[in-house]
């Protein structure tokens, strides 16, 4: 069935025209981003200004409580902050006090904007700055907005590090050119690209997020960026603004991606041909032979993704190209056609995109459709499987390290296991 | 503002989400932001439902504020009327859009739908989940009722003598802790009391049915948090008793039976004749003598607590040291309960707060919700959960309700299972010098609490964080010998038995902890 609306196209997705849904959406809201990002910057902590729902949301999305004590927590507004904005701000100043007594060891805090916290107002910025004031330099204090009301899932983390930019030092001028790598990466998949760039002779090479917060790299007119994850619109533009400039590539998911990934710093930093070929031969190889395992299982079945975390495009660029898949329809709640043009040249013709939600039309599209595998967030996930829809949990694609070549085969499994598990069972 | 870690109890709109889920034939229309769909995993994951909860959010956005979000609602209404064809509808605003003050209840009206329309009001700022699901079935009660009530002042007529009495269940919701298994097991007691269920509600009840609730001779209210002021509301205009006691216990559902009993006018001798719970004899049985005065910790719902600590007084012959609930509205009854166990309730919805009382306690036995199941594995305290907030292993394949006979025998088991076995207990003493048993060795029957299940909700990356006991003392060293000594002492028991030693030294100002102290200290301490 081609859903009303929506035009095929004959050549490429770059000039694809793309179905654009207003109505209830299913994503998580841009606070959940700390749960990974409170990992991965080792001695920061995230303060949420907002709700019980926020807090409860924290908790249930995190699954209740992996963390005995995580480094991050909710200040709770209540009636008596509703009353006075005066009142609101000494009441984040004293929680804030309570906190840094408690959890001492803390380099960074992030003062975390939410929805109600938007709404009425409440000026996160002048709060961070006033804090600052008591705090630093022992602690150094930033906020940022996670609300859901401006951004959803994986844009808390776009918030967050175009947040660090402004604190990253200046590189001197005359500085040789460095590579900056954008967007929070597993440490293990982090080293790996690490071992990569110098094998290639490609460096010096920094990360944004830093595991610590006091190591945040330098950045000037000399750097030169590649974006390790497809959702960072606002920190490309901070990190532009401050004289960097971005390397246009696919994202690294699978060999080709990988590839073309590396290609675009090698390019950048003058590594010749052969030398590029012999540093990438072996991850390639690898990486090729890994996905084999799982080709006859993936190939030709259909796959639907509801909107989540905006690394739908890119995936399905790698399992249609890598694995033969065939795409039924990718939604994403937002669509940065300048983050994503390498991607979209790269989808089959006639691609069905779709950006923003509205859940329930998008549900009886899923239906007409059958796909074999439906890839969507936590919510949707076992009403589609009773409705004999296999399914993928969406978040477990932002939470499993899945980049590069060594991870190539870890992603495949991803999709190829909940088919196998539908294979197997006789219930 | 208030600094919290984790949270207890949802905002109220959840609890609503829990009646509406808990369902047939309605629909909740929520006014909120993208982002408060995160719950409807909650019923989706957590209990595994297999549809979505019926939830229409208006996923409104900062762009909208100020201009149409009044507008996104009466759509998002009426297109949700259209679509699921509901036969009522709640409408309410979740925290934020509370704040943008657009009146739900007012715009759909406006929309002049053909069904009953109900409107929420549950101040998010102030209130909580138990407090939202409580407010949100009473006002779906005296909505959708409240037509068919007799004349005020007018008296029941009698019942008719040809039909078994008839009882309403009140109180289970979605999400509830065994809520699921309790209803089918209360309602097999009644039926063997010659008492029929007219509609339990709001579980599995439609809107047509909430409309007959007045029809039967009384109520049976199971969850006091859920269906209380419901329960009230329906005495005072249906004139129809409701029963005060919970029935999660040997001695609670006896009280509960002869409390039915008198209500409805009917024998309950067979009943308690036959009472077929194996709890009375396990716990008289020679292997439960271990259990004798073990120290337990309570802590959850107002109505898990005060049962939970009936069973391990009374029936399990435990020594409750602590007693706390996170429902504030029933604070008084958790005291009072409290006082008879010669404890001071622990009133509060901070977990760190009840974190510091049971490291201050160091109990045996921790009963309690996720939060205490994860402060226990902190301290190394055995533990059981009894009462939400709930996880996804509570809500077992298996049959297990926590009320009435089969209830009971089911808590027995989730009491005692954490514990070291009798047996098991005197054995472990008894070859403690055998090469076989070792600290690293877990007791046999504990063998997957060494690796607790995954939820599948938990980050796959997810590293739980490893703890060591802690110690109490600072400043007090342990001498070589002392140290050796302590290693005799069997690994179930050595954790608490340094913490108490180095108490014991603490308190007396010692640096040094020698043989003899360990001794003093064991002498002191011992019961």
């Amino acid at each position: 069935m081609n859903p009303a609306g929506v035009a095929r196209v004959t050549t490429g997705c770059s000039e694809a025209p793309v179905l654009r849904e207003r109505g209830q959406r299913e994503v998580f809201c841009g606070l959940t981003g700390i749960i990974w990002l409170h990992r991965k910057i080792q001695d920061a902590f995230f303060l949420i200004v907002g709700s019980r729902t926020c807090a409860h949301l924290m908790q249930s999305a995190a699954g209740v409580m992996i963390f005995a004590e995580p480094r991050f927590a909710t200040a709770v507004i209540e009636e008596r902050d509703l009353a006075g904005m005066a009142d609101a701000n000494e009441e984040l100043d004293r929680v804030v006090t309570q906190l840094l007594a408690r959890r001492p060891e803390i380099k960074l805090l992030f003062l975390v904007g939410s929805c109600p916290s938007e709404v009425i107002k409440l000026d996160l910025s002048r709060a961070a700055g006033r804090l600052n004031e008591k705090f630093a330099p022992t602690t150094r204090i930033l906020n940022y907005s996670g609300s859901g009301i401006e951004t959803t899932f994986t844009q808390g983390e776009d918030a967050c590090l175009a947040a660090l930019v402004p604190e990253m030092p200046e590189a001197p001028a005359g500085a040789p050119a460095s590579l900056l790598v954008v967007g929070s990466l597993a440490d293990v998949v982090e080293d790996q690209f690490r071992r990569l760039f110098d094998d290639l002779g490609i460096g010096p090479v920094g990360f944004l997020p830093p595991r610590s917060s006091t190591e945040l790299p330098a950045v000037g007119p000399n750097t030169r960026f590649l974006m390790a994850q497809p959702y960072l619109a606002e920190t490309r533009r901070v990190l532009e603004k401050r004289g960097a400039q971005a390397l246009q590539a696919p994202y690294p998911f699978g060999a080709e991606g990988t590839t073309a990934w590396l290609k675009a710093a090698a390019d950048c930093f003058g590594v010749d041909e052969s030398r590029f070929t012999a540093v990438t031969a072996l991850g390639r190889e690898r990486a090729k032979r890994a996905l084999s395992h799982y080709q006859q299982q993936l190939a030709g079945k259909s796959i639907f993704f509801f909107p989540d975390s905006q690394l739908e495009i890119p995936l399905a660029r790698f399992l249609s190209r890598e694995l033969s898949m065939r795409i039924a329809e990718i939604g994403t709640p937002y669509l940065h056609r300048q983050n994503l043009a390498a991607e979209l040249d790269l989808l089959p013709d006639g691609t069905v995109l779709s950006e923003g939600q509205d859940v329930d039309r998008q549900l009886d599209r899923a239906r007409a459709a059958r796909p074999d595998l439906t890839v969507c967030g936590l919510g949707l996930a076992n009403p589609l499987e009773a409705e004999g829809l296999t399914t993928k949990w969406a978040i477990e694609l932002v939470f499993t390290p899945i980049q590069g070549y060594e991870q190539a085969g870890d992603l495949a499994e991803l999709f190829a296991r909940p088919l196998n598990r539908a294979a197997r069972l006789e219930v | 503002m208030q600094l919290t870690v984790w949270t207890y109890e949802g905002p109220p709109h959840v609890g609503a989400m829990r009646i509406a889920t808990a369902m047939e034939g309605i629909h909740y229309v929520l006014h909120a932001p993208q982002g408060d769909t995160y719950a409807d995993l909650l019923f989706t994951m957590i209990e595994r439902r297999d549809k979505r909860p019926p939830v229409t959010y208006t996923t409104f956005e900062a762009r909208d504020l100020g201009t149409d979000t009044a507008e996104i609602f009466k759509n998002a209404a009426r297109e949700a009327y259209e679509r699921f064809q509901p036969q009522a509808m709640l409408v309410g605003a979740s925290c934020t859009a509370e704040l943008i003050q657009d009146d739900p209840g007012g715009l759909a009206k406006a929309l002049a739908l053909p069904i009953p329309v109900v409107p929420l009001e549950l101040p998010s700022y102030q209130r909580k989940e138990n407090w939202g699901a409580s407010e949100t079935f009473y006002h779906l009660v005296r909505a959708l009722a409240g037509p068919h009530a007799p004349a005020p002042g007018s008296e029941r007529p009698p019942r008719d003598a040809g039909r078994r009495p008839r009882c309403n269940l009140l109180g289970p919701t979605a999400l509830g802790f065994r809520h699921r298994d309790d209803v089918a097991e209360i309602t097999r007691l009644l039926d063997r009391l010659g008492i029929d269920v007219a509609v339990t509600a709001p579980l599995g009840a439609t809107p047509a049915d909430i409309a007959r609730l007045g029809e039967a001779d009384f109520n049976v209210v199971l969850y006091p948090e859920i269906a209380q002021t419901a329960a009230g509301w329906l005495t005072r205009t249906f004139r129809q008793p409701a029963t005060k006691t919970v029935p999660i216990g040997f001695g609670a559902t006896i009280d509960f039976v002869k409390e039915v009993a008198e209500i409805a006018g009917v024998d309950p001798t067979a009943v308690l004749a036959g009472a077929p719970s194996r709890l009375p004899w396990y716990s008289r049985s020679v292997d439960s003598t271990y259990l004798t005065g073990k120290r337990v910790f309570i802590f959850g719902d107002a109505t898990h607590v005060v049962a939970a600590a009936r069973i391990a007084d009374k029936e399990l012959g435990f020594k409750v040291v602590g007693l706390g609930t996170y429902s504030r509205e029933f604070a008084r009854d958790v005291r009072a309960a409290a006082e008879h166990y010669g404890v001071e309730a622990l009133i509060t919805d901070d977990y760190l707060e009840v974190e510091e009382k049971v490291a201050e306690l160091h109990p045996e036995l921790v009963l309690g919700t996720q939060m205490e199941r994860h402060i226990a594995k902190r301290l190394r305290v055995p533990c059981a959960v009894i009462s939400a907030p709930v996880h996804v292993q509570d809500f077992p394949a298996r049959y297990s309700p926590q009320m009435g006979f089969e209830g009971a025998n089911v808590i027995f088991d989730t009491f005692v299972h954490p514990l070291m076995m009798g047996l098991e207990e005197h054995l472990l003493g008894m070859f403690r010098g055998d090469f076989e048993f070792h600290d690293e060795v877990q007791p046999s029957h504990l063998g997957h609490g060494a690796a607790p299940a995954q939820d599948p909700t938990q980050i796959k990356e997810a590293e739980v964080e490893k703890t060591e006991i802690v110690s109490v003392a600072q400043g007090v060293t342990w001498a070589a010998e002392a140290e050796q000594e302590l290693r005799k002492i069997p690994f179930f028991v050595r954790g608490k038995a340094r913490r108490n030693t180095e108490r014991f030294a603490e308190e007396r100002g010692l640096a040094t902890i020698t043989v003899e102290t360990l001794y003093d200290a064991k002498a002191h301490f011992g019961r």
